[in-house]
């Protein structure tokens, strides 16, 4: 006899619930992360020695501007996923509490930075 | 705590290397590698929109010897992850799990990944010769 409730049997989820979440986005990032960061690697060699106004005018370029935001979104979301099941696996404890808040932090203090600094690039270089 | 008693897995100290379980250190590893370099990246970022001389530091500490040494880090670390990676997504989809052809596709991440790294470096060098 089960002592689930037919709704939950329905659902077909066991315990599971939102597991599979984090499995799926990690290899759907993965998917946004191959032709991204093969596309900004490879741009990176055509801006000569990092100019500055060079690498400024690419980035404000809205087409770039768009894909490094997709780029960076997708990435810091990949590797706050990746971080946090090393840190699962080799933290234990209070250490381990800490280091998964900071990982989320950091991870979403790093997006928003990076977007943001994105923004200010774009909007800045029109003038 | 019944806890505690739990097996782990897998034992490091008594398994046998291989080139599979090699690749898989070396996915994590460069993993944690390109975490920190993009927390890089956000920074590279932030400088160029703070303005010219903030900009400037960077971007002669990255051409310098320390700098270089993990630009060129990073690129094999992108480039080995995002192979592995291509490897590690045929196999959700069930593909190459044979022990033969997990070997064959292990050794050619490693190959793709160094002929990526060194044609991206050569690139690097024709574009600033030119």
């Amino acid at each position: 006899m089960s002592l689930q409730t037919p709704l939950r049997r329905v659902l077909g989820l066991g315990s599971a619930r939102e597991g599979t979440g984090d499995w799926l986005g990690q290899r759907l990032s993965a998917v946004a992360i191959a032709p991204l960061g093969l596309w900004f690697a490879f741009s990176m060699l055509g801006l000569e020695h990092g100019q500055y106004e060079l690498v400024r005018s690419w980035i404000a370029e809205p087409a770039h501007a768009i894909l490094l935001i997709l780029l960076l979104v997708a990435v810091l979301y990949h590797s706050r996923l990746g971080l946090r099941v090393v840190i699962e696996d080799y933290l234990h404890g209070p250490a381990l509490l800490i280091a998964l808040v900071l990982n989320q932090f950091l991870h979403l203090l790093a997006a928003v930075s990076g977007i943001f600094a994105i923004v200010v690039i774009a909007v800045g270089s029109g003038t | 705590m019944a806890q505690a008693d739990r097996p782990l897995s897998p034992h490091l100290g008594i398994y046998r290397w291989q080139v599979s379980n090699s690749l898989s250190i070396l996915h994590r590893a460069t993993g944690v590698m390109l975490s920190l370099g993009a927390l890089v990246l956000v920074g590279w970022l932030l400088a160029v929109a703070a303005g010219y001389t903030g900009y400037a530091r960077l971007n002669a500490w990255l051409a310098g010897p320390v700098g270089a040494l993990l630009l060129a880090a990073w690129s094999f670390c992108l480039f080995y992850h995002l192979c592995n990676g291509i490897r590690h997504l045929g196999w959700d989809l069930g593909l190459g799990f044979e022990r033969q052809q997990a070997r064959r596709t292990g050794w050619l991440v490693v190959l793709s990944a160094v002929l990526l790294t060194v044609a991206f470096w050569l690139l690097a060098l024709a574009g600033q010769g030119g």
